[in-house]
């Protein structure tokens, strides 16, 4: 039952998961708009516009687009999936990181400094090599392992003066010998649904980097740990990053809001717009209180 | 089925049927990102270029 609910979809591109939730929408009979954030503006004054949305799943490529959209959606009291609290954790490793550790959620060592002298005292007091990662940024971009003082120099260097003020929050994490592949979940709420591996001879596994992907059943242990992690967060519609560290196990690498999954979705065979349009109309019947 | 011409490298392109507005569609020539604008009649632009914050 879709009743008289309307829904509004925030996007950017329409990438393949754009027009599997379009498809999934439109054959349940849902009534929504498409909204494209290059063609909208938001009037601080005139919340109603925006109010007729019982619900707006957030689907913007854009982190920046998509948080200010959620925060000013929530402000005016419109439910968002993901909520703005969830994307200013998911979308920002050191507060990912920090959300983490909060919960006692199992994750690499991870450091933060301000100056390349300071970063650099980090690095060396971590051990080589170490990644050094943007604290915003996905697919695998920018990541760097840095092997050596020299290399840590170079880079360290490289991101305070070529990059915006963000590449100078040095944000820098144990590498973790992993055994060529990570694991991609998929969390509703609190609940893993569905997980493959990505493998990769590269060391960054991201399939948007080449990594391919292979079904990796739900075991207890990752079940209650992708829990754990996106409880931590603040729960929603997640894709929870895992990797296998050799001594402490399964630990949490990232957690992604608006999530992609044309890799995951063909390799589990698992309904996951149908799952993320169930949730999102949950929200607009308020069934879930995400605000 | 509409045919359009890819901007960059004149290449002649065919839209498939399920084609939308605002999808991405790869030159099969010169490889380059081009958006579908509209379909009736068909028209394509270069896409945006991704952006430091774009991701999932």
């Amino acid at each position: 039952m879709t009743g008289n609910l309307k829904i509004g979809v925030l996007y950017s591109r329409l990438r393949v998961e754009e027009k599997k939730i379009f498809g999934t929408l439109e054959a349940r009979g849902v009534d929504y708009d498409r909204i494209d954030d290059r063609h909208i503006h938001f009037d601080l004054s005139q919340p109603e516009p925006w109010r007729r949305y019982n619900a707006i799943l957030e689907r913007s490529i854009s982190y920046a687009r998509g948080l200010y959209a959620t925060r000013m959606l929530n402000a005016w009291d419109v439910p968002t999936v993901n909520p703005a609290r969830v994307a200013e954790i998911c979308g920002d490793k050191v507060a990912t990181s920090t959300a983490l550790a909060s919960a006692g959620v199992p994750q690499p060592n991870a450091m933060v400094a301000y100056t390349p002298e300071s970063a650099l005292d980090a690095i060396e007091s971590m051990g080589y090599p170490v990644v050094i990662k943007p604290v915003v940024g996905s697919w695998g971009r920018l990541l760097a392992k840095i092997n050596d003082r020299d290399a840590a120099e170079a880079v360290l260097e490289h991101k305070s003066v070529l990059g915006s003020y963000q590449h100078s929050i040095f944000y820098i994490q144990e590498y973790v010998d992993k055994p060529g592949r990570d694991i991609r979940a998929f969390v509703i709420d609190d609940q893993a649904v569905c997980a493959m591996y990505r493998s990769s001879n590269h060391w960054i596994t991201n399939t948007a980097r080449g990594g391919e992907g292979d079904v990796f059943p739900i075991t207890p242990e990752l079940a209650d740990l992708c829990g754990r992690a996106a409880l931590a967060v603040g729960g929603g519609v997640l894709a929870v990053d895992v990797i296998e560290h050799p001594e402490r196990g399964l630990l949490i690498n990232e957690i992604n809001h608006t999530m992609e999954f044309n890799t995951l979705m063909p390799t589990t065979n698992v309904d996951i717009p149908g799952m993320i349009v169930d949730y999102l109309m949950a929200v607009a019947r308020r069934e879930i209180e995400v605000l | 089925m509409s045919v359009v011409t890819c901007p960059e490298c004149e290449a002649e392109i065919t839209l498939e049927a399920d084609t939308e507005v605002g999808e991405i569609i790869v030159c099969p020539d010169c490889g380059v990102d081009l958006e579908v604008l509209s379909l009736s009649p068909a028209q394509i632009a270069l896409a945006p270029m991704e952006e430091e914050d774009w991701g999932e």
